[in-house]
């Protein structure tokens, strides 16, 4: 027919309907598509605030970037960063769970209780905390998928809920301290890998993540598919390689990589591979891009959307444990006040999309260190919570505007 | 209109019927789909083009009649049957996931594994191979389908649909939310489908495109069969006739 002539002999996308009308929408690498990146994978935005952050609290007090003062932050972000794991999680599959905060701090109540009311052995108590927050959430699966109740208000309902079963579970005292001989306290505060352990489990990472995508690459070639140029990946790796082995020698120069920390770092690795490499995790991302198109493409959103609202909670139960030990103590106000904006904040400062479907583990670690730096060179200062939630307030802003621009720009390359 | 009906045919509809309460969406429906050929089903909105599609893709079971997929016949009773039996179907909003890169929406829940984990070089090689063979050209297969034009997404639904190794291929109204360019781009590669020995049924109401790109022509008017044309001798005033049932077709069939 006539239309095969006229652009038959041209490929797609080539000329026609590519580049003709989004030139004007899409003029190559401009500073909204590397906002857009921000949100997509790419950690500049994040990575440039980190920086920022550290330069101006080292400006103001000399101690902020000392190897004392960063292993205490890699301590305290450890509990928020668990916990904005579990969010991103829920984000990414297009929801939210605002009861994180409480749920940790009835698990934090639960471990507290049972450890010393109780006499529970620690193993016990920490199962018990954790199962009960991942029911709970599984219970907001539940009535999610089954009853269609919107999980914005559902976990606030939840959020009222946990916080009076907090409550009563702490008793009449509403404070219980945690001995400083528990494990649990240890493990959170005064346990750090030793020097050889850390650096082995470094290396040991990073060569495999090398390793596997050297033989990526080479499974291409095979295929003629095609290759990034090796050089800048190789140096983008040693960069990488010389952070990573950097911060574990400086943290060394003081205490070392904490347990807590070590743990957190193993959960978002997990996450990470979880998210990227399985169908799983391709199908928690559908999910939160298109709900229609992954239950048609065959995937069981219910079972999707049960997963992650479990996983978050029992993230934030877990969370909520290593609160209690690092504090050693459990009181009413664990988990409070602050706690659910923070993780949230967390997750979406890392570049996780609070519109679904986009987003990756590292953010709840790049989120916290974010947050956590804030926190910890405003307490250098000897700054109240007063300027800690306008400055947190106002990056969370930030990032959520960066994540909208986003948003409306693919919204725009859609028209 | 029966002498139609030959054995090569890789789908038939067997008088198939069906009721949404009083309302007669199909009454007594006829259809075949012979490889190598592009079948386009127009008819006025209403007519029961959407039933049809849905008949054909197994998310709806007719009152009565019989679907028959190679010389068998079969109850389609839901759309994974459909797309094992080899019918296809692209529904008007695609099912693609926006956030998703190209390869990731061609495979979108029947990716392929190594072990546990997900074996994307095979998927790309995959992607490239089924690509090329319907000569769409992507800026990357590894960009997210928000960053494509309307035709470029619907090529990659089309690709998609055809990764099950069909026999025949269903587009509800593939052109309807695009541009001149990228509808000429689509109805390029409806043809490129045929050619590659393919049967395509077009649900549109874009005499245009059907024109542009049928080889027969099927008038659905108030759930009923009226009329059958051939593509390259029947006018635009005679299947506009058929559709607005203005006067009926001498010569012509009317079931």
């Amino acid at each position: 027919m006539s239309w095969g002539t006229s652009v038959g002999g041209r490929p797609m996308g080539g000329v026609g309907p590519g580049s003709g009308p989004r030139t004007w929408r899409n003029p190559g690498t401009s500073w909204r598509d590397a906002l857009r990146n921000g949100t997509d994978g790419g950690y500049g935005p994040v990575l440039a605030a980190l920086v920022v952050l550290a330069l101006v609290f080292q400006a103001a007090n000399p101690n902020f970037l000392s190897a004392d003062n960063l292993v205490n932050l890699s301590l305290q972000v450890s509990s928020i960063g668990v916990m904005a794991l579990g969010m991103v999680l829920v984000l990414l599959v297009g929801q939210v769970d605002l009861s994180v905060g409480a749920v940790s701090g009835l698990a934090a109540a639960i471990v507290a209780v049972g450890a010393v009311h109780q006499g529970w052995p620690l193993a016990v108590a920490l199962l018990v905390a954790v199962v009960a927050g991942a029911a709970i959430g599984a219970g907001y699966g539940w009535v999610f998928t089954r009853l269609g109740v919107p999980s914005f208000v559902l976990t606030l309902a939840g959020l009222l809920v946990c916080q009076g079963l907090q409550e009563r579970v702490l008793g009449a005292t509403g404070s219980i301290t945690l001995p400083f001989d528990s494990s649990l306290v240890r493990f959170s505060q005064q346990t750090f890998l030793p020097a050889a352990l850390a650096y082995g489990l470094v290396i040991a990472v990073l060569g495999v993540s090398v390793g596997l995508r050297l033989n990526e690459r080479r499974r291409r070639v095979q295929a003629e598919l095609p290759v990034e140029p090796l050089r800048p990946g190789l140096v983008r790796w040693a960069v990488i390689g010389a952070v990573v082995i950097g911060s574990t020698w400086y943290l060394n120069l003081n205490r070392g990589v904490g347990a807590s920390f070590a743990l957190f770092l193993t959960l978002v690795v997990g996450a990470d591979v979880l998210l990227r490499r399985t169908r799983w995790g391709r199908s928690v991302r559908a999910v939160g891009s298109n709900v229609g198109s992954a239950h048609r493409a065959g995937f069981a959103v219910r079972r999707v959307y049960v997963a992650t609202f479990t996983a978050c909670a029992g993230l934030a139960a877990l969370g909520g444990v290593l609160a209690a030990g690092r504090l050693a103590a459990a009181n009413q106000g664990t988990g409070g006040s602050d706690t659910n904006l923070t993780v949230i904040a967390a997750a979406v400062i890392g570049g996780t999309s609070l519109f679904g479907g986009r987003g990756s583990a590292w953010s709840a670690l790049l989120g916290a260190l974010v947050i956590g730096s804030i926190s910890s060179g405003l307490t250098l200062l000897n700054l109240d919570e007063a300027p800690r939630y306008i400055v947190t307030g106002m990056v969370l802003a930030l990032a959520v505007t960066v994540d909208a621009l986003g948003r409306r720009r693919a919204s725009a390359a859609e028209r | 209109m029966s002498d139609v009906t030959t054995p090569t045919a890789v789908v038939s509809l067997r008088g198939v019927s069906h009721s949404y309460g009083a309302v007669r969406a199909l009454v007594d429906v006829d259809l075949d789909v012979q490889p190598h050929e592009v079948v386009a089903i127009v008819g006025d909105n209403g007519a029961g083009k959407s039933t049809l599609v849905s008949v054909l893709a197994g998310a709806l079971v007719p009152d009565s009649g019989e679907v028959v997929v190679g010389g068998q016949e079969i109850q389609l009773t839901s759309p994974g049957l459909a797309r094992h039996l080899g019918i296809a179907t692209v529904f008007q909003d695609l099912a693609l996931c926006e956030h998703l890169d190209v390869v990731e929406n061609l495979f979108l829940g029947q990716e392929i594994r190594r072990g546990p984990f997900l074996d994307e070089v095979a998927m790309e090689r995959e992607a490239w191979r089924l690509l090329g063979q319907l000569a769409v050209r992507l800026p990357s297969v590894r960009s997210s389908v928000s960053t494509l034009s309307g035709g470029q997404r619907q090529a990659v639904a089309v690709a998609r649909a055809l990764l099950g190794e069909p026999r025949v291929l269903v587009l509800d109204e593939p052109t309807a939310s695009l541009g001149v360019t990228q509808t000429a781009e689509v109805l390029n590669l409806v043809e490129r489908v045929r050619d590659q020995g393919y049967g395509v049924v077009v649900v549109s109401h874009n005499m245009t495109d059907v024109q542009a790109v049928a080889d027969r022509v099927v008038v659905l008017r108030r759930g009923r069969l009226n009329g059958e044309f051939d593509a390259d001798t029947a006018s635009y005033e005679e299947i506009i006739a058929a559709i607005t049932g203005a006067a009926p077709r001498p010569g012509e069939g009317r079931s």
